[in-house]
């Protein structure tokens, strides 16, 4: 077995063991099929059919039960072990440090600057990665599949809420948070290339080590 | 003086006594040849029991015939024991007052359609071989009726799976019961109570076995067996008619399609209804939509308050502020790849 304080050189700390990779694999591969079966649904279209309607649904919903749990898996994980503390954030003075994330992105990053928060074995996520990653993983990706369990059983949603039917009240809060979703997805997978090299940051998440820069 | 008597008003009286009593011996005679039972049927005007109903045109007239049918008991008096005797109405005749007071036939007489015979009691028993009309034989070749397009429905009926199957024994009245039918789609802001209510129509037969039965022999499917390839089963059921998969959509001029489809042409296809062209619009929401349809083609807000439809639902102004948003990040993708290459 790994262990991160033996493993950690200069350059290579690792960062991810096999249950985080596995997990994340997973999560991609579930959250993409649910984007594209979901945008399959959202506009479908018997002419232009993207995936045939019921093929859609069946997919989104096994896709849908599978993210529930590999979400089980997360958070367990998180109690289990140290991996929780990455999503802690430290409230004083976090303004100021996800301001100085942001400038380097949009300045330093440029200027050959180097990045006001490396990772370290301590620090896996930089300010502004901390709060995308708690805003997705704690609110959005809960809201969708709360939603989306109730979609799935439509008994329980209350035929009214505020304005609209429950069920068009359940299905647009679901479908913004899995618009937002995908829009973190895409943002997330190019910050990805921000590494020491384009891909080195995707050979982590495959042998476990982030390569510093 | 000697008074001089009037005899008159005595003759009067004396006359009326005979006469009546000729009445009574005549009748008398009738009840005894009709099994001894009291055939008398009121001529003079009852009391409409049901107070809320007294307004409309006929319910005088029609109490002489809902007194027995409009509830399950009915009383006679046997001349034979001299008792009142009760009997249980057959669930079949009996004809709710509420529901036919608010039934499109709500204004006519009883008899307008029935034999006026039948207000004799006990009703002759060739009376229930007498035809009953059909649809045509009011609504048809009427200017009144024209824009119901009746002569377009027989013909959709005519095609249809109902009357092919079982001719002339399946009459519109399978259906729409004439004593209690009445339009639902334009009329009723509801959608789910139009929905419960024409669904109602067809499980009258397919989910009742001897209603069924009285047209053939065959054991009546299982609707929900038939249907588990339906995601979300019941939410369809309560949600859209069965007419909408079951009919072929001719053309816009008939109001509600009678053209059902043998079982293997209902429509499956799921985004026949989920899709921005749902055939819903032209079906369950036609008379919504000619209200309120949405110009961006969308018929968001038409049934957002009753109902929600994948993939035919969509919000103009939420899918124009995603694709804004997610333009925005493509752009600054870009800006910011094309900052990296050449920083």
């Amino acid at each position: 077995m790994n262990n991160p304080l033996k493993t950690m050189t200069e350059e290579r700390i690792y960062l991810y063991p096999v249950w985080i990779r596995l997990w994340h694999l997973l999560n991609a591969i579930v959250c993409l099929t649910l984007i594209i079966t979901g945008i399959s649904m959202q506009f479908s279209n018997p002419k232009f059919p993207m995936i045939r309607f019921n093929v859609a649904v069946s997919i989104h919903n096994f896709a849908g039960i599978v993210l529930c749990l590999s979400y089980i898996l997360f958070i367990i994980g998180n109690l289990l072990t140290s991996n929780g503390k990455y999503y802690k954030p430290i409230i004083s003075g976090f303004f100021n440090r996800l301001k100085a994330q942001f400038i380097y992105y949009t300045l330093g990053l440029f200027k050959g600057k180097t990045a006001p928060f490396p990772v370290t074995l301590e620090r896996k996520f930089n300010p502004l990665q901390q709060v995308t990653y708690i805003g997705t993983m704690y609110f959005l990706v809960p809201l969708s599949f709360i939603t989306g369990i109730a979609m799935l059983y439509p008994e329980i949603i209350p035929v009214r809420i505020f304005w609209s039917s429950g069920l068009h009240f359940t299905d647009l809060i679901h479908i913004t948070a899995g618009f937002l979703i995908s829009v973190f997805m895409v943002i997330h997978i190019y910050f990805c290339t921000i590494g020491n090299t384009p891909l080195s940051n995707f050979k982590s998440m495959i042998d476990g080590y982030h390569e510093s820069h | 003086m000697v008074k001089s008597h009037n005899y008159r008003p005595a003759w009067i009286i004396l006359v009326i006594l005979i006469c009546l009593g000729i009445t009574f011996t005549l009748g008398y005679s009738v009840n005894s040849k009709a099994g001894g039972i009291d055939t008398t049927v009121s001529k003079e005007k009852p009391a409409v029991q049901k107070t809320q109903f007294s307004s409309h045109k006929h319910a005088i007239d029609n109490e002489n015939c809902l007194k027995c049918h409009g509830q399950s008991k009915y009383s006679y008096q046997n001349t034979e024991s001299k008792k009142i005797d009760t009997k249980k109405m057959y669930s079949e005749l009996i004809i709710d007052r509420t529901l036919f007071y608010e039934s499109n036939h709500r204004e006519f007489k009883c008899v307008d359609c029935h034999s006026e015979d039948y207000n004799t009691f006990p009703h002759a028993g060739n009376l229930r071989m007498e035809s009953k009309p059909n649809c045509l034989d009011c609504h048809g070749g009427d200017e009144k009726y024209a824009k119901f397009h009746f002569e377009n429905i027989e013909k959709q009926f005519q095609e249809s799976v109902h009357s092919e199957k079982h001719s002339e024994d399946f009459t519109c009245w399978m259906c729409h019961n004439p004593h209690t039918y009445k339009i639902n789609a334009r009329t009723n802001e509801n959608i789910k109570q139009t929905v419960a209510y024409d669904n109602a129509i067809c499980l009258n037969c397919h989910g009742n076995l001897s209603n069924y039965q009285l047209l053939t022999d065959k054991a009546n499917p299982n609707l929900l067996q038939k249907h588990d390839w339906l995601p979300n089963q019941k939410l369809h059921f309560r949600s859209v008619r069965c007419i909408e998969c079951h009919t072929k959509k001719i053309n816009d001029s008939t109001l509600v399609a009678h053209k059902i489809l043998p079982r293997e042409k209902a429509v499956r296809q799921c985004d026949q209804c989920h899709s921005s062209n749902s055939q819903l619009l032209a079906t369950l929401y036609k008379y919504k939509i000619k209200e309120v349809r949405s110009a961006k083609g969308f018929f968001e807000g038409v049934i957002s308050n009753d109902s929600y439809v994948i993939g035919a639902n969509r919000n103009y102004y939420l899918n124009l502020i995603s694709l804004v948003l997610f333009s925005i990040v493509i752009i600054g993708i870009i800006i910011h790849t094309v900052g990296r290459i050449f920083k």
